[in-house]
């Protein structure tokens, strides 16, 4: 590997200790949390959170603002949903479906939209995305606006009964979990630095040596694989594949959630997570004022508040110690 | 001579025009979208809802003051422009030195604050907007009917189109405009007031989102929704042929509209997903789109 300046000592130091103990204070959360919020919204909101942070690798550590992550999210649904449904499947064989063909489909859509950057990107990932929303409308098996429909939650590894809530909520957050740790050494191996040069300066990275391409291209993979692991988890906890989530408004709905909770810090897409879901699941009633109220973040976050929720704090933080 | 490939000539006849009514839509408001990317170097996410707004406000000025269809053509553009300008002024232009995906998300942000607004006012069902009397009827081609009313869509929208590239590409103030997409220093130094420039473009663009709408009104139902729907697609047209293109937005607009009608009469499950299957193929060819450089 060519060195990468690594940060000033100290700095990298204090971010470890402060991912440690935030991890901790996370965790211990989420373990305890059942007993006093209902498991169903956690767990919508858990799917959602691993989506962002998948969403977040790509975007915070890559630069590369997809507009069609809600393709992989949904897809993977389906796939999951049909393989527990039609060919029962067991639980975590459909997710590993799911999670498998939204890599694959990572990998064809990343192979196109890589070649440009930027806005191009954006436009790009925005159309192959309307491509599999309407190939999902039209599909025989995709059950068009109905979605697929009481899909089997079954037992996992053939002796964990799904159906108990609680088994489902602890499933779902060792996903969750298993997900988010492995998006923590990603950015923190020496691919997620060189991914972070990209970010930062291209041009210089290639004339390092890099194969700049190549690394975007596995970035996107991975990126789409998590997002799929989120839509088929969230298939089997809802038991539902609908069209919804291969819409393009969900696309921007986890743009919405990077940028609220920080776009590039490691917490901050699962804090924007939980802040939109509690927003929809709480302001439900409010309808068309929930969409204004989402226009509303989108505009406060980007004219005076880039940072998100979670960079923010982390800034005020750093000038603390 | 009433088949053509097995297709009867009046189905046919009768999606092109379809085809070129849609066509015209595309190239209006792709056209709009590449003076703004020109100038502002924003993909103006905004664009479907402005273009809603147009025949939002068409609607009242027939509704609330009597004022028909003409001067809806006049005044519209105008109004919405107007709004256009305020929210360069107060929003876009704070964003101009950093990474251009924060005037995506801001424009997006935009989008769904009007689409709620105008929502939750009048919900999702539409609301009709009659064709002006002059306008009504049919012309006889001989070998099919053409509504006055599209025909007239049709060429107004190239008109407006033509004279565009035409102010863009042929005059002084085009040449000073695409002078300041270059070096908006230099051109300053010039004399050129740009931000006020770059205010009246953006202010312009919107005015043609919203000009489209009232050309839309008759046709389509005024309805909330009417933009984000719309939208996606004319950012596929927009990839197509090549950002910031003027010429490229005019003919892949009306291109890509015949070719979305034909595909309706020859293979209709494709009509929905052509553009972006045409989309993709000229990516992996042309990366720059059809009419793009660089």
């Amino acid at each position: 590997m060519a060195a990468i300046d690594p940060p000033p000592i100290s700095q990298a130091a204090w971010d470890e200790r402060y991912h440690r103990r935030a991890f901790v204070v996370m965790m211990v959360m989420f373990i305890l949390a059942p007993a006093v919020v209902y498991p169903v919204f956690l767990m919508k909101a858990l799917c959602f959170a691993l989506f962002a942070c998948a969403f977040n690798l790509l975007i915070g550590f890559g630069g590369l603002l997809s507009f069609g992550h809600a393709m992989f999210l949904g897809m993977a649904g389906y796939i999951c949903a049909h393989a527990a449904k039609v060919w029962g499947f067991p639980p975590e064989l459909a997710i590993l479906a799911g999670t498998a063909f939204s890599t694959a489909l990572g990998f064809v859509a990343g192979l196109i939209a890589i070649r440009r950057q930027g806005i191009y990107f954006a436009m790009i990932t925005l159309a192959l995305a309307q491509m599999i929303f309407f190939y999902c409308l039209q599909a025989p098996f995709t059950g068009g606006e109905d979605g697929i429909q009481s899909v089997p939650r079954g037992k996992l590894l053939g002796f964990l009964d799904l159906h108990n809530v609680h088994v489902l909520y602890y499933t779902v957050l060792a996903i969750f979990t298993g997900g988010f740790l492995l998006i923590y050494r990603i950015i923190h191996s020496p691919f997620g630095q060189v991914l972070k040069a990209i970010r930062e300066n291209e041009p210089r990275a290639i004339s390092l040596g890099y194969k700049t391409e190549r690394y975007k291209l596995v970035a996107f993979v991975a990126s789409a694989a998590l997002t799929g692991l989120a839509g088929a988890t969230k298939a089997i906890v809802f038991q539902l594949a609908s069209i919804t989530d291969v819409q393009w408004q969900m696309s921007g709905e986890v743009v919405l959630m990077t940028l609220l909770g920080g776009m590039g810090t490691v917490f901050g897409p699962v804090a924007g997570a939980f802040a939109i879901i509690s927003m929809e699941y709480y302001l439900a009633e409010l309808g068309a004022w929930f969409t204004i109220a989402q226009g509303i973040i989108f505009v406060v976050c980007v004219l005076a508040f880039r940072r998100g929720i979670l960079g923010e704090f982390e800034a005020w933080l750093r000038n603390r110690k | 001579m009433n088949e053509i490939f097995g297709v009867p000539t009046q189905a046919l006849f009768g999606q092109l025009l379809i085809g070129l009514i849609n066509g015209s839509f595309y190239a209006l408001l792709s056209l709009g979208l590449a003076v703004i990317f020109g100038l502002l170097n924003i993909i103006n996410f905004t664009h479907g809802a402005q273009y809603m707004m147009g025949a939002f406000v068409a609607y009242f000025l027939a509704s609330k003051a009597g004022m028909g269809y003409w001067w809806a053509l006049l005044v519209v553009p105008l109004v919405v422009g107007a709004t256009g300008v305020v929210i360069e002024r107060l929003m876009l232009s704070k964003l101009y030195k950093l990474d251009h995906l924060y005037g995506l998300l801001l424009t997006f942000g935009l989008a769904l604050i009007i689409e709620g607004a105008f929502r939750h006012q009048f919900g999702s069902a539409g609301l009709p907007y009659s064709m002006p009397d002059q306008l009504v009827g049919v012309f006889n081609l001989g070998f099919m009917f053409l509504p006055k009313y599209r025909g007239w869509v049709i060429i107004a929208s190239l008109v407006i189109c033509l004279a565009t590239w035409f102010l863009i590409e042929r005059t002084r103030l085009g040449a000073n405009l695409r002078a300041a997409t270059e070096n908006p220093t230099i051109v300053q130094a010039f004399g050129v007031n740009v931000p006020r420039m770059i205010t009246l473009t953006y202010g312009f663009g919107v005015g043609l989102a919203a000009l489209a709408g009232v050309f839309a009104a008759p046709i389509y139902q005024v309805s909330p929704q009417m933009g984000s729907s719309l939208i996606i697609v004319v950012f596929a047209v927009v990839v197509i042929g090549g950002m910031g293109s003027i010429l490229g937005s005019i003919i892949t607009g009306f291109g890509l509209g015949i070719i979305e009608g034909l595909t309706k009469v020859f293979y209709p499950e494709a009509s929905n997903t052509v553009i972006f299957v045409i989309m993709a193929i000229v990516l992996m060819i042309r990366p720059q789109g059809l009419f793009g450089q660089r």
